[in-house]
């Protein structure tokens, strides 16, 4: 594939609004999980909430669109000048050029749940509730292009927790097609009572902090965030964070268990490579899917040791940030353009013992090193797989 | 910067819709020769899935996987290569609504099966596992613009990965009371398979537009287009029903979508 320079990042989670949070937390080690007091949740587990997203006010003229998800859409815009910079970048190259691809799982499905419980006598949502401009998935997308002021094609991947991952393989295939120029990719979710009650319904979620690639693990502890990426054609400055290569697969196995072999993964990841045109000796880190889940994490580690080899270092940054389920795809590229930019390797936090089933080097500790090319792995229900490589132009 | 054209031939239609039982059956209808009777839509069992999993399955992954199957059939295709693009506005209405009057109850426990397929993407990984398809699987939503998204991201992936794309959009309704807030009036799906290599069938040519979306000449028919996503496709269906060339334009996002179709004998 051509590749795109990520341009402008930005990340906002747990750990962190903005890149300088989040920077620094993953070079402390620092995990934002907390004992979940969500809303009603009553719940005995630990999520990765961003504070301050219910005080978000939305711009006068985009009330109808206010919901936990765009508040935290909008939160995260709002960081390391991205409007600013999306702006800049929308003058230049018209507004109708620059498309937006975001990932999400569920979007506003909070003020549904919320809508359901104010139920009047005869069944009836409340009269303000906005279903178009609040819940549907593609509200997360009207309401950023009237943030950001782009007018360029656009659409929502919804393919669960590979979603946002794959809104960079969705935009790289528009610029490429020359319909636009540029695109503003990434993911927001935010958190709740669908997600928090079904996965615990599957029995996937851990009561404690989650422990990516621990012999102890025992589940995922549920996050919220927004990442975006503005992609754009590089320009060969040095130091650049391009987006290299994509690999998207499908598992055809299970709705909500990974093939045990990971065969997908690999799949994705040996695209991934191909499209970059690298080997696997070539990839100097993998950001691990890892969501902390037994059967996820022994099926990712059988994948990356089939690709790689013994000899790959990896870490899931999941301990951290928890799982952000859509954003997961978008911030986890871009917690590894943050590790390719300041030269070193994200340790995974909270977990203490790794599996010693796992054939590969997995990171508990930060390594300081300069990085040249790094994978990221995303995989969803449905056994929807995308990997991603991104490395630091010469 | 040079663009690439977003080229593909038609390589097989699937449709279901009120009063259009199939592809084969809607075309007479579709290009005027046999008058429209309006009828509520009758979804067939998916018989491509394992009984365990058909079990399981709402009516919006029965109506999907319908329709693709008809495309991939219609083409003569092997569905496990693939790439597919599943493009509808919402998820499952009835799972969507049964999960919030669950939570908005004393008794919060979903149903696990419920819970997983609740996902946009649930229709994409059952064609996965019931098809063994393998290749990269997309589901996305515009809103009233999804089938004009899908059908962008499925010709870009013809034109710019140079593979055959399996584009399948589809709506079902919303129980109330969802419904008061998102009316749609029954189930229809469409899909298409977009193919780059040379072939006999129809060949379609996508642009964007400021034109604006045609409109169906019967008005049942063009009270369906307005009222669902997926059948924003009809002018479309409707040109190629007639087997001939021409142009057709469609309602996407803020911009309209322009299907050049050529190739027609």
């Amino acid at each position: 594939m051509t590749p795109l320079a990520l341009t402008h990042f930005t990340a906002t989670s747990c750990i962190g609004r903005g890149l300088t949070e989040t920077l620094h937390s993953l070079l402390v080690g620092r995990s934002g999980l907390t004992p979940c007091a969500f809303e009603t949740v009553r719940l005995e587990t630990h999520i990765g909430e961003v504070p301050g997203v219910d005080g978000v006010s939305l711009p006068p003229g985009l009330a109808r669109f206010d919901s936990r998800n765009n508040r935290l859409a909008l939160l995260g815009l709002s960081q390391d000048g991205f409007i600013e910079a999306v702006s800049a970048c929308a003058e230049r190259l018209g507004p109708r050029r620059v498309g937006l691809y975001l990932g999400t799982s569920t979007s506003g499905m909070l003020e549904t749940e919320i809508a359901y419980r104010r139920r009047d006598a005869t069944g009836a949502l409340p009269a303000r509730f906005d279903y178009a401009a609040t819940h549907n998935p593609y509200s997360l997308a009207t309401f950023t292009q009237r943030v950001l002021g782009i007018e360029g094609p656009s659409a929502v991947i919804c393919t669960a927790c590979s979603s946002s991952a794959k809104a960079f393989a969705s935009a790289r295939r528009m610029i490429e097609a020359g319909l636009i120029d540029a695109a503003v990719v990434g993911g927001v979710d935010s958190l709740c009572l669908t997600t928090l009650y079904g996965f615990h319904s599957l029995q996937l979620v851990s009561r404690n902090p989650c422990r990516p690639f621990d012999a102890a693990r025992d589940g995922i502890s549920i996050g919220e965030a927004a990442a975006f990426a503005l992609l754009e054609r590089p320009s060969g400055a040095p130091g650049t964070i391009l987006l290299t290569g994509i690999g998207e697969s499908s598992d055809a196995y299970h709705m909500s268990s990974p093939h045990p072999e990971g065969l997908g993964a690999q799949a994705a990841m040996r695209q991934a490579l191909g499209t970059a045109a690298l080997a696997p000796q070539d990839i100097d880190y993998v950001n691990l899917h890892g969501t902390g889940t037994p059967s996820n994490d022994s099926a990712e580690s059988r994948a990356v040791s089939a690709v790689f080899g013994p000899g790959i270092a990896g870490s899931s940054t999941k301990g951290a940030t928890g799982h952000t389920l859509g954003a997961a795809g978008a911030l986890e590229a871009v917690l590894c353009a943050l590790a390719l930019r300041h030269g070193f390797a994200p340790g995974g936090v909270n977990t203490t013992e790794t599996d010693p089933t796992v054939g590969f080097e997995y990171l508990r500790e930060n390594r300081r090193r300069p990085l040249a090319r790094v994978l990221s792995n995303s995989f969803g229900f449905g056994g929807s797989n995308c990997s991603l490589v991104l490395q630091r132009a010469d | 910067m040079t663009s690439i054209a977003l080229s593909a031939h038609i390589g097989g239609i699937g449709l279901i819709g009120p009063g259009l039982p199939d592809w084969r059956g809607a075309r007479g209808v579709l290009s005027g020769e046999r008058p429209y009777c309006p009828a509520p839509t009758v979804l067939p069992p998916v018989e491509a899935l394992p009984a365990a999993e058909r079990r399981r399955t709402g009516a919006t992954v029965r109506l999907a996987l319908a329709v693709a199957q008809q495309a991939v059939n219609d083409a003569g295709a092997d569905a496990r290569t693939l790439a597919t693009v599943f493009a509808s506005s919402g998820g499952d209405g009835a799972i969507c609504h049964e999960i919030c009057a669950t939570l908005a109850s004393e008794d919060r426990q979903l149903s696990p099966t419920r819970f997983h397929n609740s996902v946009h993407n649930a229709a994409a990984g059952y064609w996965g596992i019931a098809m063994k398809a393998t290749a990269s699987s997309t589901a996305l939503c515009a809103f009233d613009g999804s089938f004009g998204a899908g059908l962008i991201e499925a010709m870009t992936l013809a034109a710019v990965d140079g593979e055959p794309a399996l584009l399948v959009a589809y709506e079902t309704g919303y129980p109330e009371p969802l419904r008061e807030k998102r009316p749609l009036p029954d189930a229809f799906g469409v899909a298409l398979l977009v193919d780059p290599h040379p072939s006999p069938r129809p060949r379609i040519t996508v642009t964007l537009t400021d034109a604006e979306a045609d409109r169906m000449p019967q008005p049942p028919l063009e009270a369906l287009r307005a009222a669902i996503p997926a059948a924003r496709s009809l002018p479309l269906l409707k040109l190629l029903a007639r087997g001939g060339n021409g142009t057709a334009t469609l309602d996407y996002l803020e911009r309209r979508i322009q299907v050049e179709v050529s190739g027609c004998p």
